[in-house]
């Protein structure tokens, strides 16, 4: 981007543009499942307060979301679930999984839960913890935005 | 009344019935061992005669000592709301031979606590009539509560679900939406 010296405007790309707005507001998708989701609120809450990063808007459709974050434990039973619901977002989307159980599926090494959730939705984030503190979300989050600033148009 | 009285009291009623008590414990409520025969008869009596009255099934549940034989025990909490006690009852079940009579027709709600129990354990409850899994997903193969299930299975996860519909139910159903809009 450049300031022209004269005239108030400001010249930049089309990509930079749609990469600009894309990153500043990535609205994610309610879909907490367990332990996770608290941590997940509190973010978004007054204290940690998400909306610094234009992350704030939690839509309770789908269809409204360009970010799931996976926040918690998923069962084998809730994947079918979980992938209809990411299959339902508009692209261009992007995908959190948040804390060791969503990312590897934790200390529960069982027949019951899916040892990671990119076993059923592609990821763009993992985020570490048991649960990650809101800061390391919100590092999460900040990464993503890095790297949707990344991404090509064409 | 404790378990010897409980089940001096259940001879009394039901001559013949292959009833004992459990071994005194610390634990306060009477627990009686009964024979899968006569399971039914004895919850039916502790449930209807005037001096128990344990009308409220509060839990039944089993547990599996596997590899001991008989390894399961299904178990039934009675309570009694009119003289404020408990009861457990305990049916000793074989591995190879896993099934009892129903109680749902005591007890209405006892209908989703057996399925529960089949699906975790595969006891099969006889005269149930809609023996569905319950918590586990309905094409999952195994119970997976026994002891010699292998917990940490690795198995790819189902990500789609059948259509609930057919495709001309679908559109069946789209041109009605689109018709009630004009």
């Amino acid at each position: 981007m450049g300031l022209e010296a004269e005239i108030p405007v400001l010249t930049t790309s089309v990509e930079k543009m749609v990469q600009w707005a894309r990153r500043s507001s990535i609205w994610p998708v309610t879909f907490g499942l367990a332990c996770c989701a608290i941590e997940m609120m509190a973010m978004s809450c007054g204290r940690y307060d998400i909306a610094r990063f234009g992350a704030e808007v939690f839509r309770g459709s789908p269809r409204q979301s360009d970010l799931m974050i996976v926040a918690g434990r998923l069962s084998r039973k809730m994947a079918p679930a979980l992938r209809r619901i990411y299959d339902q977002m508009p692209e261009p989307k992007w995908v959190i999984s948040m804390g060791a159980c969503a990312s590897i599926g934790g200390v529960f090494d069982n027949y019951a839960l899916v040892q990671g959730v990119d076993q059923v939705v592609p990821v763009d984030v993992y985020v570490p913890g048991c649960p990650p503190r809101p800061e390391s979300l919100i590092y999460g989050i900040v990464q993503l935005q890095r790297k949707i600033a990344q991404q090509k148009l064409a | 009344m404790d378990s010897t009285s409980l089940v001096a009291w259940l001879q009394e009623i039901l001559p013949g019935v292959a009833v004992q008590g459990a071994p005194a414990t610390a634990d306060p409520h009477a627990t009686i061992l009964v024979a899968r025969e006569h399971a039914h008869d004895v919850l039916r009596e502790l449930r209807d005669r005037p001096d128990a009255r344990f009308t409220l099934l509060a839990e039944l549940t089993a547990v599996d000592y596997w590899p001991r034989e008989p390894r399961f025990e299904i178990v039934y909490i009675l309570v009694s709301i009119e003289q404020r006690r408990r009861v457990r009852v305990k049916v000793a079940l074989h591995g190879d031979d896993a099934h009892l009579p129903t109680v749902s027709d005591l007890w209405p709600g006892a209908n989703w606590l057996e399925r529960e129990v089949w699906d975790m354990f595969g006891v099969v409850f006889d005269g149930h009539g809609d023996i569905r899994r319950l918590l586990m997903p309905e094409d999952w193969e195994g119970h997976p509560l026994r002891k010699d299930y292998p917990v940490q299975i690795r198995m790819q996860p189902h990500v789609s679900e059948p259509l609930q519909v057919t495709a001309e139910e679908f559109r069946a159903s789209v041109e009605k939406d689109r018709l009630a809009r004009k």
